[in-house]
């Protein structure tokens, strides 16, 4: 398996990572040694093997249903380029 | 079964219609952050770190929200995977910071199951059988505001990662009285069992409307999705708007294109939803954070256990206790109204009597004085009382109306206003059987017209004998009284 610069010039957009001619270029064969490389995992035989979840033996642990957390505006706002009454503030996007 | 059809040009066309259900799960904090999910809270306040997807932050589930999807799936006979685990939707969108909603694709949590709706309330045999293709947990979103200011969005993310239930039905609807239908009877259970609270106007369902048509019998035409369409007759009207979108179109020779598309409520129309070329590459993977879900006997017990009784089990109960189809299926669609009448039967009440009552008499009684069915005054208690004073016949039922609008006034008690207002009639036959002598005495004319063959006099002397008792008479026992002597 691998892919083409088309693709990788896809996967940046839809990962909203900017790159330039030369670096899909360059990214291109690292990527395709990568796929290779994965691809190899398949050569082993894994008939009659569970499905590995997690690498350690350990189950889903749950919350139960109460409200510990939020009532923290500032806190959750700090970091924003911009906020706006208690909003963040967002370039206007509407369809 | 259904006869809606599109009357093309070229001939009739049948709609397929799938619905998509997000319904918002009742609980306290959200699917993934102990962060509150209450309505209408200020803008981010109810908003953790793992909520506002802050680096280094770990999603560790709610067990309330993960019962209630269960629940809700036992309450449809649905399968129940005892193994389901959580995928990422991965795209970016001013709502979602962490850039992926993380949803359940590959291992749902709750498989195949089936809702019996009424298409007609009044009629058991438009009874229709449509099944449910799966339901999963997934994250809200948070919500975007574009009217506040000129250049900006403002987004508030006390929506964002509260649970929701997605419930996919399979494309089994053929009309849109069947989709109203289906809507009706989902949100109806749903809230009978607790897991979302039903609240339309609030969003706590909002639906994605798969349409497509075909010749009847054929294979299914290609389909389009309208999103986030938040009543049922919204629903109703993007299927009849896209249904004949769609066979314009192709008998124009055009073909459907797969798309999604929005609802403008104001015009009643769909619109195409623009930058498509992205919306279906999600790259989903299961979540690297999220261990599966597994569930054990105990928990699953629990569930089953919890479930009340269910609208289609009320409804067949109160059918078997004399109840008309139509007063089951309204008495038992909303669960408050329900378990309200519920406790009037157990108060004793006559069933059949008392649904009338419940539904006819009640409803105006509460209106013309602007009482909500919930208020405290309106217990089922009282009801009783005053049913059980007419089933007695120690009132009509024109005066139970009375009774009840005097107790809604005053707060007194019904045996008190009956007493004070002096509304009791009697059955006393011996008290009534002297004033039908006296009147008969007083109209020997009369009497000689009717045994001479003027039947239309009775009610003449139904009249004389009920004034004579000042109307407290039960006009029963006077009917009784009066043709034993009259007839003899």
């Amino acid at each position: 398996m691998s892919v083409t610069q088309e693709q990788v010039r896809h996967i940046a957009n839809l990962a909203r990572i900017e790159m330039s001619e030369e670096e899909t270029e360059r990214l291109l064969p690292e990527l395709n040694k990568i796929l290779g490389w994965v691809e190899q995992l398949g050569e082993v035989d894994t008939d009659g093997v569970e499905p590995l979840t997690a690498v350690i033996d350990q189950q889903l642990r749950f919350r139960d249903d109460e409200v510990t957390d939020g009532d923290i505006r500032d806190k959750v706002l700090e970091n924003a380029p911009d906020a706006q009454h208690g909003f963040f503030a967002v370039p206007k996007v509407i369809e | 079964m259904s006869d809606y059809v599109i009357k093309g040009q070229t001939g009739d066309w049948e709609v397929v219609i799938g619905l998509e259900i997000h319904a918002q799960v009742t609980s306290n904090a959200k699917l993934f952050s102990g962060a509150a999910t209450a309505f209408g809270a200020e803008p981010n306040t109810q908003v953790s770190l793992v909520d506002a997807a802050m680096p280094g932050m770990l999603p560790v589930p709610n067990r309330e929200c993960i019962r209630q999807a269960v629940r809700t799936g036992m309450a449809i006979d649905a399968q129940i995977n005892r193994f389901s685990r959580f995928d990422r939707k991965n795209y970016f969108y001013a709502d979602l910071p962490q850039g992926y909603q993380i949803s359940q694709l590959y291992h749902p949590i709750v498989g195949e199951g089936e809702i019996t709706v009424l298409v007609d309330e009044k009629d058991e045999n438009s009874a229709k059988t449509i099944g449910v293709e799966r339901i999963h947990l997934e994250q809200d979103a948070g919500k975007l505001m574009h009217d506040q200011h000129p250049t900006m969005s403002y987004v508030d993310l006390n929506r964002c990662g509260v649970a929701l239930m997605e419930i996919v039905s399979k494309p089994d609807m053929r009309s849109p009285a069947e989709a109203g239908a289906y809507i009706r009877k989902l949100r109806s259970i749903l809230r009978y069992v607790g897991s979302c609270d039903g609240n339309m106007e609030e969003g706590s369902m909002r639906a994605d409307v798969n349409v497509s048509v075909r010749r009847p019998g054929e294979e299914f035409g290609t389909r389009t999705e309208t999103k986030n369409v938040n009543s049922v007759r919204f629903v109703q009207q993007v299927i009849e708007y896209e249904a004949k979108r769609q066979v314009a179109a192709i008998e124009a020779g055009e073909e459907v294109v797969q798309e999604t598309r929005l609802f403008n409520p104001d015009k009643g129309v769909t619109k195409p939803l623009r930058s498509k070329e992205d919306a279906h590459d999600y790259r989903y993977f299961p979540d690297p954070d999220l261990l599966p879900v597994e569930l054990e006997d105990e928990f699953l017990a629990e569930c089953r256990a919890s479930l009340p009784e269910l609208p289609d089990a009320k409804r067949k109960r109160y059918e078997d206790l004399g109840i008309s189809v139509y007063n089951a299926a309204v008495l038992t669609a909303e669960v408050e109204n329900a378990r309200w009448f519920d406790r009037l039967l157990d108060a004793g009440a006559d069933a059949v009597a008392a649904s009338n009552w419940a539904n006819s008499v009640l409803p105006g009684l509460l209106n013309a004085k602007e009482v909500a069915f919930d208020d405290p005054r309106n217990t089922p208690e009282v009801s009783a009382e005053i049913l059980a004073m007419v089933d007695k016949g120690e009132i009509s039922k024109g005066q139970a109306k009375e009774v009840f609008e005097y107790y809604l006034d005053s707060g007194d008690s019904p045996a008190k206003i009956v007493e004070d207002k002096g509304l009791k009639q009697t059955s006393d036959t011996g008290a009534i059987e002297a004033k039908v002598d006296e009147v008969l005495a007083a109209n020997a004319d009369k009497v000689q017209q009717y045994k001479d063959g003027k039947q239309a006099l009775f009610g003449f002397f139904v009249g004389q004998t009920m004034k004579a008792m000042q109307g407290k008479a039960n006009p029963q026992v006077v009917n009784q009284i009066l043709r034993a002597k009259l007839d003899e």
